[in-house]
Formats: structure tokens, sequence, C-alpha cells
């Protein structure tokens, strides 16, 4: 990003830093009725992205996450259909409870993760990297096959401790310009910094085409890129530390639609 | 990622207008932007589209880097009988991709 | 083809708003320019006049992000045999580059309208500059607004 990139950079922590000093005392989620998606801030230009398969590029990698679906990988020569069939049917509604418990581990995973688990353990093939264009694509057609359906992540004695470690991440003021997330998502969102509605925060549509990265991307990608604006040390991909985050998210979110694969700024 | 997406009617009256999209995946490197240590980051882009209509073209764009990544043709064609529509890419590098599509004209 | 006024503080301008929370920025381009563009203009018509009109350019007035800007072209042309579009040529003032893209099409086109996604690297004017099958040039421009995004990523 070089030169301009540093000179953005300074005048974004300079605008964190005036709105740091103009947060309210209260504070408070944002009541069920009043969550709009990142979709309802966009131009009408890259909402027509979204709203046309024929013209969203997102679409390229879920043409691919088709044909991984179809194709047989690792020793155990098998396909994802091989076991679930038709992910048309049998994977509807699935992306929408994700991060989900997973009893081996005793914690939540993610969908990203929870296609490695299936990768390692039924076709014995070597887990997909994070980000990669493979991962991608296959949880970008596992996400398209919920889009329209209400998330619904699954809150339960086992699942509660990682919600509250994920809400609390979500409160905890941290990094240089010592913000938390709440402080832009919960208590700013009707605002701009630097031009651009804050937002609030909805995870419901990834993986996403961000204009910005100019391809396809997870929301832990998303959350990395947050974490640096507020200068703010990142979590590593598949940390408990984004899973509980992303447990929080999709649950402040429950009842709002899967928009996979999504197109943001 | 799949190499390419191509929206055209399946199906079509003679003498109809018929608007085609096609999305090409690329990253369109401009050849402008440098890494963090100061490197050029070289130009890789798709520098030509045509398509053909049963072998006769129909439109072509000369693209530069100001192409978004991922670039999106939309145009339109008079569909006059039932063939095959060719789309090729052709770029930096050696970049070549080739896709067709059928189109039913009654 | 008509020339851009600039403020004197160019450098860097800033248009603050609601307590300094929300702002457009826009930042100086890196080495292209008004005359740049209009030479690649005069490589495609050389001498010949260029008509103001028939040319429609449609872009958002401010975009949400200078890396995929929609842009779509319309010339008004039968598009017959007698009478069409040939090329369409798409340019910017303060791009690295003025080439954006040149389109070619003909009477089998039926419609003379191309859509794409472009980058602007600044807030600036971009033109489409039409020949017509009879070898006249008309063109059409649109003025963009672009923003920055907030929470960029380090390449």
């Amino acid at each position: 990003m070089s030169a301009s990139g540093d000179r953005r950079a300074a005048v974004l922590a300079l605008f964190l830093a005036a709105m740091l000093s103009a947060i309210p005392i209260s504070a408070g989620e944002i009541p069920l009725a009043l969550r709009r998606s990142g979709y309802d801030f966009m131009s009408r230009e890259t909402r027509a992205m979204q709203d046309d398969d024929s013209v969203n590029p997102a679409m390229l990698w879920v043409k691919d996450g088709e044909a991984l679906w179809n194709a047989r990988a690792g020793s155990a020569d098998r396909a994802c259909s091989d076991c679930h069939g038709d992910a048309r049917q049998s994977m509807k509604g699935v992306a929408a409870r994700y991060p989900a418990y997973d009893p081996a581990k005793r914690r939540p995973v993610n969908l990203a993760q929870r296609i490695n688990i299936c990768r390692s353990e039924r076709q014995h093939a070597p887990a997909l990297a994070y980000e990669s264009a493979n991962l991608l694509a296959l949880a970008a057609y596992l996400g398209l096959q919920s889009r329209g359906l209400p998330i619904a992540v699954a809150i339960d004695e086992r699942t509660r401790p990682f919600l509250e470690a994920g809400r609390e991440i979500f409160n905890r003021r941290q990094g240089q310009l010592n913000l938390s997330c709440a402080q832009c998502h919960d208590e700013h969102w009707d605002k701009k910094l630097a031009g651009n509605p804050i937002t609030q925060a909805d995870p419901g549509g990834y993986p996403l085409y961000r204009l910005e990265w100019q391809g396809l991307g997870s929301l832990e990608r998303r959350l990395r890129n947050c974490l640096s604006g507020t200068r703010t040390q990142a979590y590593a991909y598949g940390s408990p530390e984004f899973v509980d985050l992303e447990l929080f998210l999709m649950w402040r979110w429950r009842g709002m639609k899967v928009e996979t694969p999504a197109v943001r700024p | 990622m799949a190499r390419a997406l191509i929206t055209v009617p399946a199906s079509a009256r003679h003498g109809e207008i018929i608007e085609i999209k096609a999305i090409v995946g690329h990253p369109m490197e401009p050849g402008f932007r440098r890494t963090q240590l100061g490197t050029l980051i070289p130009r890789d882009i798709v520098t030509q589209f045509a398509c053909t209509y049963n072998g006769v073209e129909v439109f072509s764009a000369d693209l530069y880097p100001a192409i978004s990544a991922n670039p999106y043709l939309a145009f339109f064609t008079v569909a006059t009988e039932s063939g095959t529509l060719v789309f090729n890419w052709i770029g930096d590098n050696g970049f070549s991709v080739t896709e067709s599509a059928a189109i039913a004209v009654t | 083809m008509k020339e851009r006024r600039r403020p004197a503080n160019s450098r860097r301008r800033f248009l603050l708003a609601a307590g300094g929370v929300a702002a457009v920025l826009a930042f100086e381009p890196a080495d292209a320019t008004v005359a740049e563009m209009s030479d690649a203009m005069r490589k495609v018509v050389g001498g010949a006049p260029v008509a103001k009109g028939r040319v429609t350019l449609e872009l958002p007035p401010l975009v949400d992000n200078g890396n995929t800007v929609a842009l779509t072209v319309r010339v008004d042309s039968p598009m017959t045999a007698r009478d069409h579009v040939k090329t369409i040529h798409v340019f910017t003032e303060k791009n690295p580059q003025p080439n954006v893209a040149t389109f070619r099409l003909g009477p089998r086109a039926g419609r003379a309208s191309v859509a794409t996604r472009i980058r602007l690297a600044d807030t600036q004017t971009v033109v489409a500059l039409c020949e017509m099958s009879d070898g006249t040039f008309c063109s059409g421009s649109a003025d963009v607004v672009v923003t920055l995004a907030a929470c960029l990523e380090e390449l």
C-alpha cells in the first residue's frame, strides 16, 4: 500500500481518535428491530452487484465450490457429495447454524473449520489453508445454500461460555486506540468514518466479495482489517478468540438473513 | 477460482436484441502498485476480449489497468440464428481463456 | 474537451462534516494529468472535431470504493448498417493512465450500450469518446466523487 496507504492509515487513526473523544457514556446492544444489514448502507450500484448472481463476481468462487463439492479428494478418494449428496438439499440452512459445537473439540467450530474436519477425518485429505481459494469456494458454496434463511446459532449450556467470551471480546477496549468493537458498531453504526458508513458489523454475508479486496474473503479477514484499523494485534485465523467472536456476532445477528455470497465496499 | 461466468439467454426470437454478460476471474494487477518494501508489482492484466457469434465477431474490447479485478463486461447483440457464442480473453503472461454458450433462435 | 477547475489547495482536500466523524477525502493523483487525457483522446480523433452529446456515461456520483465503479455508456444511434457506433473509448483524467477501455461494436450489436466496472484513483471526470460509422466523433462525460475505505488491509 506504500506511501498513500500510510497516509490513509494516519488519517484514519486521526478520525478514530476524534471519535473516541466523542464517545457517549451510554452503551448497549442494538435493539433487534433496529438491526440493519450492511447491504442497506451500500450504494445502489453495489447492491445491484449482490442482487444479481450474473453480475456478482463472488459467483466465480461459488462455481468452483460446487465443483469441489463433487470432486473426490484425499486418500479416502471420497467427495463431499459421496456422504452428503446434493448440497442444495443436504446443506440447506447449515451455514446459518455456524459456528456450531463440535463434541470432539469441546468447543464451537466455524464453517471453514468444519470443512477441514471433514477433509481430515472423512476424506483423509490435507486441510485447506485459511483464506485459500478452495476453502473460500467451498464455504461460499455452502453459504449460498442458506441464502435468505434466518441465522440461528445454537446457544445452550455447551456453547454459552464461548458466546460470553465472544461478547467480552466485542466489548473489550483494546489496541493502541483503546477501542472496542461495540464503540463503533453498537454505538455509532448510524455515523460515518472517513466518509464510509460504520455499519452494524453484520456477519451474515460471508464469505463475501469486498470491493476493497477485489476478491472473496472470510469474516475473519474482515475482522483482522478492523483490528489493524484500531491498531490492535490481530488474532490468528482459526484462533479460539475469533471463533468465539464469530459465534457472538452470529448470535447478535440471530433471525437476520444469510446473504452469502454478499458484496460489500 | 472459476475461469469465467457467462450469461446468455438460452433462447431468443429472431431479431431480438439480447444482453450478454461476461465475468472472467483475473486479479488485474495494474503495474503501478508497490509492496511495503517498495518493490514494484509487475503488471498482469487482461488486455483483450472478443465475442464471436457463429464465428463472426460481434463485440470486442481492449482493456487497460483501470478495469477492475475480475473484469465484467455487458453488451448487446441481435439474435440472428441458432448457434454458439464464443468468448475469448487474452492477457499478460500468456493468459488465455475461452468459454462458449449455445443459443436457440426461433 | 473541458478543462477541470482545481482548487488552489488541491494538495489534500478534506470536506469535513458531522463533527469531524464523517469526511470525504480526496488525495492528489500519483502522476496522471488532464493534459495526458487530452493527448490520449487526440491520438484517437486526430484533428477531427468532437461533438458534445449523443453519448451518455452513467457512473454513480458518489462511489463506495474506487476499486470497483459501475460504468455504463450508451450512445444514441439506430445501430443500422448505414449508421452505427464503431468504437467507444473511455478515458479518465486522474488515474495513473488515461486509457480505461476501448469497445468495438457494429450493427449486429442492435443497441449501443456497454457496461463494465472500472477503477478510479481519485475524484475526477470520466470521458467516453465515440466514433460513428460516418467517421464523426462525439463524447459525453461524468463527474465522480471517490471516497476511501476506512479500515485498509496491508499488502
